[in-house]
């Protein structure tokens, strides 16, 4: 009876093999640096920054002009242009993924569908001075009709006001162009493809079964999309959505080859001028020395805080929409 | 006498009406014409219309007409059909000219960068010259090919630093883990969401300003690797993160070491999914602009020397002239963004055939 008490598990430890060890020990380096780089880059992007929200504090965010040889700098205006940017840009994305990642899932015959796939995955690879290049000399002299239009029969409403009279027999064209949103409009186009990819990604998920009773209890194609496909893909079209609008925030090169820099809180859309963070260091960063370093540093960090955290919750989304966690039906 | 009777084929009888195969698809004669008929209807409409309405240009147009074709389907839909059928038609529309429009954007956007670069692409010397010409000189002076070196330089580097290095923090996050494993995903994860031009002003400050050097095609070079890195490695872990864990217990109870794991059962299994993840990480990479911008300096000399002095790549070449208010620069610059675009194409192209292969098995 006492002999049950001294019976010990067998040790079951496996001694790893030289090799193995050389092996996990190089990995585990390679993850290491990996680490150092990545993490030195945040430590070293943060103390780089600090001498500037020391010495401008709370006002760094509610000043809004740049002026290096007043001594003033704040990131008011340019934050506000840079959401103000992003926001029409997804606004004008994000029923355009919908629907392109809807097709693709749902209406595109299966033939069809994987070059579609490959379609939208060339449109996340076109280099964005691309993008800029088109919007430029393509998009821009077009869209100074439909701006002057917008703002001639909406006018009333303050974001589609400009300060120029749209009846005029010549009108100022100027005035319309290198607008807000003319560069939201090219950084939809950017940014399009990555909500798209996720949304087609969950939306192939959606179960078959609950697709074939939609369709048997005589719904329609858009019916059964409505309550079987939409509800199941829930998490990843936001999730898709607060991806592209992280990107969205980081967009430099178009938004600089169109819009005409001005540091001012607007809401006027149509109008001529607007400033965003990654705009503000690609002018900037050549004539910048000491503290207006640190200010721009100052300036992308809060930009990577904030596409950080969009970031953060679109993947917790997505992997939580992924995990089948939202689809009690 | 018995009588035989002898089967009578009913069957011989043939019927007064041919048979008629019945259509299963569902689509009748309506469905197929009302949205031809709506369109047309909606342009004679406009066609009389428009002069009474504000917009002007061809965009306008366009959106005028789109906005009254929706109406009138579903004006001609409603007529015949319940609801349910006119909103899933109207449903259908939206989301069929949505992939329409975004096909014809990526189109639109390939082709009208071909178009303007013709010029410049017809003449050959664009790949063998590079640009000492002034902005007056004709198109058959001067070209790219400072940009091209460039471009191929930088993105060799980032190549050899990003490639082992996130392949590496791959199989160190799916095939050893642990605790600093978790920590390395994390920052690896959080590092993906860094703005572009931050990676440049960071090597602009760390490295350019703080040792005083002159910028550099190796700056520009290590702005791409810290843009990369993160996406590179991120991608690889997703890749070998789905090779079925069966397949490495099946090795590892053959008595593999977890190297010989790696190497032969891992690897191999993910070789074509990493390849596609990879390609498409570098093709990220050539197109990216704004780390190079701040880093790598402009130039109009063929420079192949990474660690003296400025050296331009295609994207801040064609970015440098595109802003150039002289109409022949301009010409160069989407002839350099053509060129730049063939790049990406091809690169792209290696992905997709690598990805075929995996299919194919």
């Amino acid at each position: 009876m006492t002999t049950v008490d001294n019976d010990r598990p067998r040790r079951l430890r496996v001694g790893r093999t030289l090799g193995d060890r050389v092996f996990r020990g190089s990995v585990r380096g390679f993850g290491a640096t990996v680490l150092l780089l990545m993490g030195g880059i945040g430590v070293f992007l943060t103390i780089e920054a600090i001498p500037a929200f020391r010495q401008f504090g709370w006002s760094f965010f509610t000043t809004t002009e740049w002026n290096p040889e007043k001594g003033t700098l704040g990131i008011a205006a340019v934050l506000v242009g840079t959401v103000t940017v992003a926001l029409i840009a997804m606004i004008v994305a994000f029923p355009l993924a919908l629907g392109t990642a809807l097709y693709i899932s749902e209406y595109a015959a299966p033939r069809a569908k994987r070059w579609l796939i490959a379609m939208i995955d060339l449109m996340a690879s076109v280099p964005s001075v691309i993008y800029g290049l088109v919007g430029a000399y393509l998009l821009q002299p077009e869209m100074v009709y439909v701006s002057r239009w917008l703002h001639d029969a909406l006018g009333w409403i303050p974001i589609f006001q400009v300060d120029t009279d749209p009846d005029a027999a010549v009108f100022a064209q100027s005035r319309y162009t290198a607008s807000a949103l003319i560069a939201a409009l090219v950084v939809a186009m950017m940014v399009l493809p990555y909500a798209c990819m996720v949304m087609r990604e969950v939306f192939d998920q959606a179960p078959q079964g609950e697709r074939e009773a939609a369709y048997a209890l005589g719904s329609t194609r858009w019916g059964m999309i409505r309550s079987v496909v939409l509800p199941f893909g829930k998490g990843g079209i936001i999730g898709g959505t607060m991806l592209a609008l992280g990107r969205a925030l980081g967009e430099t090169i178009a938004v600089v080859l169109i819009i005409a820099p001005l540091f001012e809180i607007k809401v006027r859309i149509l109008e001529n001028g607007t400033i965003t963070v990654p705009a503000l260091i690609a002018t900037r960063y050549g004539e910048s020395v000491g503290i207006q370093l640190a200010g721009l540093l100052a300036a992308g960090l809060v930009l990577f805080v904030v596409t950080l955290i969009t970031n953060s919750i679109a993947a917790v989304i997505v992997t939580r929409s992924r995990s089948g966690a939202s689809t009690e039906l | 006498m018995t009588a035989t009777l002898t089967p009578q084929r009913t069957d011989a009888v043939a019927p007064d009406v041919p048979e008629v195969r019945r259509d299963l698809s569902g689509r009748t004669v309506d469905d197929r014409v009302a949205p031809f008929g709506a369109a047309l209807g909606a342009l004679g409409l406009l066609s009389l219309l428009y002069d009474l309405l504000p917009l002007s240009g061809v965009l306008g147009f366009v959106i005028c007409w789109y906005v009254a074709f929706v109406l009138l389907y579903a004006l001609v839909s409603w007529y015949r059909h319940p609801t349910p059928a006119v909103t899933d038609r109207v449903a259908g529309v939206l989301i069929r000219t949505s992939a329409l429009l975004v096909g014809g954007a990526l189109v639109t956007v390939i082709g009208y960068v071909f178009i303007r670069g013709a010029p410049a692409l017809r003449h050959l010397n664009i790949f063998t010259e590079d640009l000492t010409a002034g902005p007056q000189d004709p198109l058959d002076v001067g070209g790219v090919l400072h940009a091209i070196v460039g471009t191929l330089i930088q993105i060799g580097i980032a190549i050899s630093i990003t490639l082992p290095l996130g392949i590496g923090c791959a199989v160190f996050m799916t095939e050893v883990g642990g605790r600093l494993a978790k920590v390395v995903r994390t920052v690896v994860e959080a590092m993906t969401a860094l703005p572009s031009i931050v990676c440049g002003l960071f090597v602009y400050i760390a490295l350019l300003l703080t040792f005083d050097v002159q910028r550099n095609g190796f700056a520009a070079s290590l702005a791409i690797s810290v843009m990369m890195l993160p996406i590179i490695a991120r991608s690889a872990e997703v890749v070998l993160r789905v090779v079925p864990g069966g397949l490495r217990e099946a090795s590892l109870a053959l008595g593999a070491s977890q190297w010989q794991t790696v190497r032969k059962v891992v690897l191999p299994t993910a070789r074509p999914a990493l390849v596609t993840a990879m390609v498409l990480g570098i093709a990220r990479g050539i197109g990216e602009t704004s780390p190079v911008l701040i880093t790598a300096g402009y130039t109009t000399f063929t420079n192949a020397n990474p660690f003296e002095g400025p050296m331009v790549s295609l994207p801040l070449f064609a970015y440098t002239l595109a802003r150039s208010p002289e109409p022949l620069f301009q010409t160069r610059a989407f002839g350099a963004a053509a060129v730049l675009m063939v790049l990406v194409l091809l690169v792209f192209l290696i992905a997709r055939l690598a990805a075929a292969r995996r299919q194919g098995r």
